[in-house]
């Protein structure tokens, strides 16, 4: 089949070599470990807590209740007594969360709420219900709540259901080793999709430098009519929303507008597995595979974790690091968050967790734009950084906007381009969130 | 685990290893086969002239730098591409006065005076030769002395053919290694080409403009002709047309940011190439021509801003009849 692609973009070296061929290797918590469970982890308002201090509460166990029509129950991944409501803790994004603190007993004790069900007799409805009670979100990284997703305002025809299997960040296995470990349950999950949007086609788009991932998956869909494997070119953001649908449909979504307008929903891969486990199998969200990788860990591989648990926690019982690390990011390397701590609790967007040592993590030099036009020329949005960069250094809001700097998606292609080394997409997104909060004040 | 030496910073967490330094040790790779060719077919003076040329524009940015208290920058390397260049647009015969004046012209008053790398607003080697031109046209023109010792004829195929004297013009093939007088880093073409090509390939410079300036010259010089004779193949060889296009018309800081806007900057290269060398009072054009669309590059931006993805139906009207 013909790999697509979509228009400009960068091509990072993608480092993935250390731990790709290291199957996922399941990480419990430490017993009398404290587990955290923020009431933010997804899009939309935050959950609200229907446990109390003292109660014993059981693995699958619902802890908190959606918030609102955008939000997403959570889920205890430990069984044990809840220590603490409301206390605050930090999160990779940075900031302060409210959050459920559950004293891990080490039993793992099962809620009796999670039964196995014959997705294929129940109506759309329940499956709606089932993926918003199994709290699923978008585990790419954005924690878009999945139910809203999959039911798109009435009159919205939606032709492609895509499965965005193209892991485009650098450094980052946890997808594909999914893709290889768990293909039935991705199948399987997308069927449940498919069947909610019966004249819809599935597609999983998979970038081609993983080729086994595209034969497995192949092989897996053979036979289904309405499934098929799409090799997509290894480039990056190809696993950005917009241009995964660029590249698989042709179609482009407009500036501002939602996927569901180009007739597409896409999730990612963790996230069809998770629609899959909530609807038929009544379980959950409550485990995440994440990638450990980068120079300083002392074992790179993929480790499924319990949601909740600490980075701090994970290190220990995977080895620690071989090298004091200089740079701790939460995510791949091009959009992850660095850290500055490793006591921040995983979430259910938490995907990978990069250590760079010192050499990795050096900051080149900032000096004169030369004006080579790279930025403009690799930017996937078709904007102009060098420009944006200039108004945002000017203070120049009005024009920044002017000039379609809202519609950067914060890739850092630019950034990572520029031969000048200048923090093009630093500048472009605080502009944006200053430009975004006046938005908000009026 | 708290780490007193972690770094927090922006995304991305990576940069591509290419740098300023890499990029203008990249041009000056391109450059070295025409270099070397300029130096077989004039000798020591031609490398004489270089070697002053460059070691010109870098101890002038330096003092420069010094004078005025900034970072000295002369280790990425741009102040010797554009000494380099400088170099190739002189005849061979200069004395060795004149790259040290055009030099520091280029670099103080075209390059450093405007604000350094990046911010110069005309090429600063062209505009370094353009001064010498005005200044001390004799030396400039005067080919006489240093053709190759075997060319064919001692003036230069552009000044006979500006006269109109097709009988004494040099072989196609010898235009083509270069054996032809000229300035001593323009004359072999294919030297040219090959280094173009590898910063192409590099993708230090996209195709674009270099390959829009020859078409348009190709095709104009065929349409056109000078004094009634049509050698579009020949115009291409001849002059400064192939170091132009793939030297100084790319010039990253004089030239458009879009991609739209490299193709009509190149064609107005083009355009005005084959207009001075057809109906100007200089034989060669292409210097000038360059120097003019320079000025051209911010007005040329302003109107060839690139659509963005998922441009509104309206935006995408307007982006289109702009």
């Amino acid at each position: 089949m013909q790999t697509l692609t979509f228009k400009r973009g960068v091509h990072p070296p993608d480092g993935k070599a250390l731990t790709k061929d290291v199957p996922i290797k399941v990480i419990l918590p430490k017993e009398n470990s404290e587990l955290f469970f923020p009431m933010s982890q997804h899009i939309g308002a935050p959950a609200q807590p229907i446990v109390q201090v003292g109660d014993y509460v059981k693995v699958g166990q619902k802890i908190a209740e959606a918030g609102g029509f955008v939000s997403s129950p959570i889920f205890a991944s430990v069984s044990g007594e809840v220590v603490a409501v409301n206390r605050p803790v930090l999160v990779p994004s940075g900031t302060m969360s409210p959050a459920i603190v559950i004293k891990n007993d080490g039993l793992m004790a099962e809620s009796e709420t999670m039964v196995a069900r014959d997705y294929t007799q129940m109506t759309n409805e329940e499956i709606l219900a089932a993926v918003k009670e199994g709290g699923v979100v978008g585990m790419g990284g954005a924690g878009f709540p999945t139910q809203v997703k999959l039911a798109p305002p009435p009159g919205t025809k939606i032709d492609y259901i895509l499965v965005n299997a193209a892991e485009c960040e650098p450094f980052l296995t946890c997808d594909y080793r999914l893709m290889l470990e768990e293909t039935d349950k991705l199948v399987e999950g997308l069927k449940i999709v498919l069947k909610l949007h019966p004249e819809a086609k599935g597609v999983i788009g998979i970038e081609d430098n993983k080729p086994e991932a595209i034969e497995k998956l192949t092989k897996a869909c053979e036979g289904i009519e309405n499934i098929t494997v799409q090799p997509l070119k290894a480039k990056f953001p190809q696993g950005s929303e917009k241009h995964l649908i660029k590249a698989i449909t042709g179609r482009e979504v407009l500036s501002g507008a939602l996927p569901a307008t180009a007739g597409c929903i896409v999730d990612n891969v963790d996230t069809i597995i998770g629609i899959y486990n909530a609807v038929a199998l009544g379980r959950p969200v409550m485990r995440k595979v994440m990638t450990v990788t980068g120079g300083a860990p002392a074992n790179p591989g993929n480790y499924q974790i319990r949601v909740g648990m600490t980075y701090a926690d994970l290190l220990e019982q995977i080895g620690g690091f071989k090298v004091e690390p200089a740079k701790m990011i939460a995510g791949g390397p091009m959009m992850g968050i660095a850290m500055y701590t490793t006591e921040v609790a995983t979430t259910k967007t938490s995907s990978a967790f990069l250590c760079f040592t010192p050499e990795e993590a050096k900051i080149p030099e900032e000096s004169n734009c030369i004006r080579c036009g790279k930025c403009v020329e690799h930017c996937p949005m078709g904007l102009m950084p060098i420009v944006l960069n200039g108004f945002a250094i000017r203070g120049d809001g009005e024009g920044f906007v002017k000039n379609h700097g809202l519609d950067c998606i914060a890739c850092g292609s630019c950034s990572y381009i520029c031969p000048a080394k200048r923090q093009l997409a630093q500048s472009i997104k605080s502009t944006i969130a200053i430009e975004r909060g006046k938005m908000a004040k009026k | 685990m708290d780490n007193k030496n972690i770094t927090i910073s922006a995304t991305p967490h990576i940069r591509s290893g290419e740098s300023i330094q890499s990029i203008m040790r990249d041009v000056i790779i391109a450059l070295l086969p025409a270099t070397v060719m300029g130096i077989v077919y004039f000798g020591i003076p031609a490398l004489t002239l270089i070697a002053i040329s460059i070691a010109t524009a870098v101890i002038s940015e330096a003092l420069y730098q010094k004078a005025t208290k900034q970072k000295v920058t002369i280790t990425d390397l741009s102040a010797v591409v554009t000494g380099l260049l400088l170099a190739m647009n002189l005849p061979a015969s200069a004395p060795w006065w004149v790259p040290v004046v055009g030099s520091a012209f280029a670099i103080v008053v075209a390059k450093q005076l405007f604000g350094g790398l990046g911010q110069n607003f005309v090429n600063p080697a062209l505009a370094g030769r353009a001064f010498l031109m005005a200044s001390y046209p004799s030396i400039m023109a005067d080919f006489g002395a240093t053709v190759p010792a075997d060319a064919v004829s001692t003036a230069t195929p552009l000044a006979l053919l500006k006269a109109g004297n097709t009988a004494d013009l040099p072989s196609l093939t010898d235009a083509l290694i270069g054996n032809i007088g000229g300035t001593l880093g323009e004359t072999c073409a294919i030297a040219l080409i090959l280094g173009g090509i590898y910063l192409i390939w590099k993708q230090v410079i996209s195709w674009r403009m270099p390959v829009t300036y020859i078409a348009v010259v190709f095709v104009l010089s065929a349409l056109i002709g000078r004094n009634g004779v049509r050698m579009p193949v020949y115009e291409l060889l001849i002059g400064g047309l192939m170091l132009g296009a793939f030297f100084m018309a790319t010039d990253y800081a004089t030239s458009p940011l879009t991609p739209c806007g490299q193709f009509i900057y190149a064609a107005g290269c083009g355009i005005l190439t084959v207009l001075i060398r057809t109906f100007g009072g200089y034989p060669e054009g292409v210097s000038y021509s360059i120097l003019i669309m320079n000025l051209c590059v911010p007005l040329i931006e302003r109107y060839t801003k690139p659509t963005i993805f998922g441009a509104l139906p309206k935006e995408k009207k307007e982006a289109k009849k702009a």
